[in-house]
């Protein structure tokens, strides 16, 4: 199973959880089983085509997925996925 | 007993000495040797040969590594009149130097020859005493600590990240710190915003910090600018700076600092926060990626609320902002690897560090390799949510 670290922003959409585990040999296969089991995830990670958000980086390993094959990048059985927003806050305000 | 005289010729017997001349020809040369200046502090404050690097001879066994690493390295020692520099030959070849010579006539014969020399900008007593811990340093040093003194950073925001990053390098003396930010300090601001106090509730937030690092180091010039970044101000407020601390709170104002910093090809030291977890990395212009690189597109406001609507620990800005004040001093310093293409995520719940690799986009519309002069845009609706941008 790999293993997905999410941003605060969306552990309310994954119970709260920090990590979550997702099967799957590629990672739109890995998306697909994470968006089953939290289907709210689904539209904050992906646009109406399917792909990924353009506002959502996602690496594999450490590496950004947009230089390794996008939704098709390959993912180990333990692969280590960090998903990865834009934050705002320099807490100015 | 041998006496004094008998045990410096003995060792100006046994090592190489260079004349003024010669050792200038070698110092204009393709491959120049170092050349280590071994006199006392005062001595050195009063005129020394261009491009010397000072190491007092107590300090040259144990400094020695950081300025020539490599024990091939060409040295040329010098001191007044050529016996102190004559004793520090046989210790370098004692720690396994293999080049080292000796000015024979020391600074007082390269002055009578007509050489050219210079007096050094150096530090005052007081500045001496107040940097010391950074003039040990051998990365640092005086000639470090002078650097500094004569930089410039501009500080996006006094807030959570600017506090730390602005008192941090405050202290170790960044000469001028110039701040932009609106806001007046608020109580809600004082539980992570350690430029501020009480008393500075209801204060512009720029006044409260210059008066703040002005207690701290009257070595800073700051310079306050109470106002919004804009498109009409920000080229004016990057001139002649070296490094910029993004503390923002907002995508309108982080998307324009990264297109001005490309425009001025100035390294930015970026950070940003939320509840337990930070994240900090450096662009550098066309050196690394920029922001677009990393966010191309704003996130909708759902998926990045502000730390005033999500919170954050007041401690995290502690850390990041200082994580942003030792980078933005290795860049002044040039010194060390900056996190140039790497983001550095902290989680203090766990007390852990990630680490992941960005890439400069080829296809980005600011730094990519198609991309066109740096064109200003209208920032706010750029960051605006689709649906709201099309009405």
């Amino acid at each position: 199973m790999a293993s997905f670290r999410l941003p605060p922003v969306l552990r309310p959409m994954a119970g709260g959880a920090r990590t979550v585990e997702a099967s799957g040999e590629s990672l739109r296969a890995a998306l697909d089983d994470l968006t089953g089991q939290h289907p709210a995830l689904r539209t904050r990670l992906l646009d109406d085509d399917g792909e990924l958000n353009a506002f959502v980086n996602v690496y594999v390993e450490g590496d950004d997925v947009r230089v390794r094959g996008g939704l098709d990048t390959p993912l180990a059985a333990d692969a280590s996925v960090i998903v990865l927003p834009a934050m705002a806050g320099g807490s100015g305000a | 007993m041998a006496s004094y005289q008998d045990l410096l010729a003995e060792v100006k017997s046994q090592i190489s000495e260079v004349s003024a001349v010669d050792a200038a020809a070698r110092l204009s040369s393709d491959e120049p040797p170092v050349l280590i200046d071994v006199r006392e502090p005062d001595e050195f404050d009063q005129g020394a040969i261009d491009g010397s690097v000072h190491i007092p001879r107590g300090f040259l066994e144990s400094r020695i590594g950081a300025v020539a690493p490599d024990l091939s390295t060409p040295i040329i020692i010098s001191c007044q009149s050529g016996a102190r520099s004559a004793f520090a030959v046989r210790s370098l070849e004692e720690l396994g130097y293999e080049d080292v010579s000796s000015l024979a006539t020391g600074f007082g014969g390269w002055k009578t020859a007509g050489l050219p020399w210079s007096t050094p900008k150096v530090l005052d007593a007081a500045q001496r005493a107040r940097y010391s811990r950074h003039t040990l340093i051998p990365e640092v040093g005086e000639a470090g600590q002078l650097k500094l003194l004569g930089s410039t950073v501009l500080l996006v925001g006094a807030g959570g990240l600017g506090s730390p990053a602005g008192l941090y390098l405050a202290a170790a003396g960044v000469g001028t710190i110039a701040i932009v930010d609106a806001d007046t300090v608020d109580e809600s601001n004082l539980q992570r915003q350690v430029l501020h106090s009480m008393a500075s509730i209801g204060l512009p937030k720029v006044d409260s910090a210059k008066q703040r690092i002005e207690e701290l180091n009257p070595d800073v010039k700051v310079i306050t600018y109470r106002e919004r970044l804009t498109s009409e101000n920000i080229d004016r407020m990057l001139e002649g700076v070296d490094v910029i601390v993004d503390g923002t709170d907002n995508f309108p104002t982080r998307y324009l600092l990264n297109d001005s910093s490309l425009r001025h090809r100035i390294p930015v030291v970026h950070a940003s926060i939320f509840r337990f977890e930070g994240q900090l990395t450096v662009f550098k212009p066309y050196e690394g990626p920029c922001y677009r690189c990393l966010f191309p597109q704003p996130p909708p406001p759902e998926l990045a609320p502000s730390c005033a609507e999500g919170g954050v620990l007041g401690v995290l800005p502690g850390i990041m902002g200082s994580l942003q004040a030792s980078e933005a001093l290795k860049l002044l310093l040039e010194i060390g690897e900056p996190p140039v293409g790497r983001l550095i995520l902290f989680d203090a719940l766990d007390t852990s560090f990630h680490e992941v690799r960005l890439r400069r986009d080829p296809e980005c519309p600011v730094c990519g390799e198609d991309a066109g002069p740096i064109e200003y845009i209208d920032y706010e609706e750029f960051c605006l949510p689709p649906a709201r941008a099309a009405t």
